[in-house]
């Protein structure tokens, strides 16, 4: 390393964000010349757990994973089971599982805005648009009894019905959230010091892209137009019309752009859902799943969640693999950050709306090196409960 | 002893720090309002000082303690004589106090040299980015800063004694209401903003990317004299720029033109994102001093 380069650590414990993770930024004066990602400082164990529950047990388990996509995990987990078992999943079913999924994709869309916001300096976006996030937090208490972790997906249905004396309300909310988001939309397309910000920064090209498999927004910000929903339909998007929003030009302004115009789409699968919610049993009856494998994949806000379940017939996954797309997402700021100031490698680390929680699960590396893998970190808890269990036993 | 007095209760040392502080509560109440929050009560700004001040003050390894634990009391020292010097310009003009223009400019540099001095002592990365972010946006707010202030002087007829400029405006009227005198005010705000280290123009403390920045390795009684000053010159620098722009403080106008220039800094301070250092230098050099320019050619020929 020559002399006038320098390391600005961010993270693991970091103002930016919330959750440990390490961004070593190696720097020329205010210049990042190369940056270095380490994750795996939570081990969260979700996957060693998953199999010592049962198949009804489980999503509760995943939706734990993330509290913001709280219903991206348990979804994909269902539809993973339900790939496994053939099961058939009632058409109002179906239309009850977009509901809540697009009014998640509202408020974690919503809670970046804000995010975003208190990143660049500006909290009064950030209290704002968490304002706005209320009535979205409320309505889905109305819908699922929670606010956070709706417990809505069950196998082969969902738990929960809605009535038509609910609609009224939603509709209500709806009409708000897409004023309040059209608000905050203008409020930040039109401002010039954001524009002076955001734009032609953290490029991250459509080849760059589809080299590093991005997901979800970010992918979609750089003109890379993949969409589980429009690409592999479930619940019921392939019955609703709506568009994909897609941007060419990949830099920050583009992600934050694709993240509030696809808040309208959202609020648009809704409505159609609402108006269009057949009649029916909202849950298949589900005897016992067969032996055999299945795979579940749903667009959460930050991109594609993949699920990945194995059956030996028994009421207990033997199998099951979780894939956030922050795990995909984060290594695109390999190339995205180079190059600019250490002010906007902190924006562009943020702007791929990262989720620790849901990506950590991992090894540890530090310097390229492996220091703990799965299997280690696993010994490594069990040490640590054994000492816990005969430190309270005397 | 009157001179002590002078310096360390009224209006020096604890009357600044006082109504800085509640000035500081005006603050963080009116931004929350604006975000929707209820706010703190108005001692809140007492209380953070006093628990500062309980707090251990760490010193990093290997730091030179002397210029570590001097730059937080450079701005305290400046804000003081500073407060002292205005009031009695203001108010007893013509008692001959060794106040010139010049004093106060150099005076008010102080507070960011105290911020780089610490910055670079504390050995840590992001103080020294921090340090080096605040030294170029002092460099970058100084020159139209200084330009505005010339405009005054010329205004004024060449005077840099603030007594005799306080008994200009009082005797032709207020240099604000002119064309140089509006320009000159706007610009002196954008620079108090940056001086201020609000929102734009946090640039040097900007915590969700360094951390802080200087101020990252200070606690306790350290940081609380940071804090401190900073409450005092949000009281200073409005003061400051009423003294020189709008009339003087004698009057009884002094206390609302105050209160407008303070919620005028907090309105900026919210509605807008953080700026990037070469953007914020751009800003002042590029944007403002053509204007400034501009200023000075009309007050040449006094408009």
């Amino acid at each position: 390393m020559s002399n006038n380069r320098r390391i600005v650590p961010i993270g693991p414990f970091h103002p930016l964000q919330e959750e440990p993770e390490f961004f070593k930024l190696i720097v020329e004066g205010e210049k990042v010349v190369d940056i270095e990602i380490n994750i795996g400082y939570n081990h969260r164990g979700h996957e060693f757990i998953s199999p010592s529950l049962t198949y009804d047990q489980v999503p509760f388990l995943v939706e734990r994973i993330c509290g913001i996509c709280s219903n991206s995990h348990p979804l994909a987990f269902v539809l993973a089971v339900e790939d496994a078992a053939h099961i058939e999943v009632p058409e109002r079913a179906q239309y009850l599982r977009s509901v809540v999924h697009e009014l998640e994709r509202v408020h974690s869309h919503l809670l970046w805005l804000g995010l975003a916001g208190h990143f660049i300096g500006y909290n009064t976006v950030w209290m704002w648009a968490w304002r706005y996030r209320e009535p979205i937090l409320d309505l889905f208490e109305i819908i699922t009894g929670n606010r956070n972790h709706y417990a809505m997906n069950k196998i082969g249905g969902v738990r929960r019905d809605i009535n038509p004396g609910q609609f009224p309300e939603i509709e209500k909310v709806l009409n708000l959230a897409e004023q309040k988001i059209s608000m905050l939309t203008h409020a930040v397309l039109d401002d010039p010091v954001l524009h002076a910000r955001l734009e032609n920064v953290g490029i991250l090209p459509k080849e760059k892209a589809i080299s590093y498999g991005v997901l979800g927004p970010t992918a979609r910000a750089s003109g890379y137009a993949i969409d589980v929903r429009k690409d592999d339909p479930h619940c019921a998007y392939d019955k609703i019309d709506w568009n994909m929003i897609v941007l060419e030009e990949g830099d920050i302004f583009a992600k934050a752009k694709v993240r509030l115009l696809e808040c309208f789409e959202s609020i648009k699968i809704i409505r159609q859902c609402i108006k269009q919610l057949p009649e029916g049993p909202i849950q298949a009856r589900v005897d016992d799943i067969p032996p055999g494998e299945g795979c579940g994949r749903t667009e959460a806000p930050r991109g594609e969640v993949f699920h990945y379940v194995r059956s030996d017939g028994t009421n207990k996954p033997i199998r099951h693999k979780v894939r956030a797309p922050s795990f995909m997402n984060l290594p695109s700021n390999e190339y995205a950050v180079k190059g600019y100031s250490i002010a906007d490698a902190a924006l562009c680390l943020a702007a791929i709306d990262p989720c620790y929680c849901c990506t950590e699960r991992m090894a540890a590396f530090e310097d390229g090196k492996e220091i703990y893998n799965g299997k280690q970190l696993l010994e490594l808890s069990w040490q640590k409960t054994e000492i816990l269990k005969s430190k309270y036993r005397k | 002893m009157k001179i002590a007095f002078w310096f360390l209760v009224f209006p020096g040392f604890l009357f600044t720090a006082i109504v800085g502080m509640l000035l500081t509560w005006v603050d963080r109440k009116v931004t929350a309002r604006i975000h929707w929050r209820i706010g703190p009560p108005w001692y809140q700004p007492f209380a953070d000082f006093f628990k500062l001040l309980a707090k251990e003050t760490m010193i990093p390894a290997g730091t030179p303690k002397f210029i570590f634990l001097l730059a937080p009391m450079l701005g305290v020292i400046a804000m003081t004589i500073i407060a002292v010097m205005l009031f009695a310009m203001n108010f007893m003009p013509d008692k001959s106090f060794v106040g010139d223009l010049i004093v106060l400019i150099y005076l008010l540099a102080l507070p960011p040299l105290g911020l780089i001095l610490g910055g670079s002592a504390s050995k840590n990365p992001l103080s020294a980015v921090g340090a080096s972010r605040e030294m170029t946006l002092y460099f970058a707010y100084e020159l139209p800063f200084l330009a505005a202030i010339l405009i005054a002087v010329i205004k004024t007829g060449g005077q840099i004694r603030i007594g005799e400029m306080v008994a200009f405006q009082q005797l032709y009227g207020p240099i604000l209401y002119s064309f140089s005198g509006v320009i000159a005010m706007l610009i002196s705000l954008f620079a108090m903003q940056a001086k201020l280290g609000y929102v734009p123009f946090d640039i040097a403390e900007a915590e969700q990317e360094i951390m802080a920045g200087p101020l990252l390795e200070y606690s306790g009684v350290a940081l609380a004299m940071f804090k401190l000053t900073k409450a005092m010159m949000f009281f200073i620098l409005p003061c400051f720029l009423i003294t020189i722009f709008w009339g003087g403080l004698a009057s009884r106008w002094a206390i609302p033109k105050l209160l407008l220039l303070v919620v005028l800094v907090i309105l900026l301070k919210n509605t807008n994102p953080r700026l990037r250092i070469d953007q914020a230098l751009k800003f002042f050099w590029i944007g403002l001093v053509p204007f400034a320019i501009v200023g000075i050619i009309l007050a040449f020929y006094n408009l």
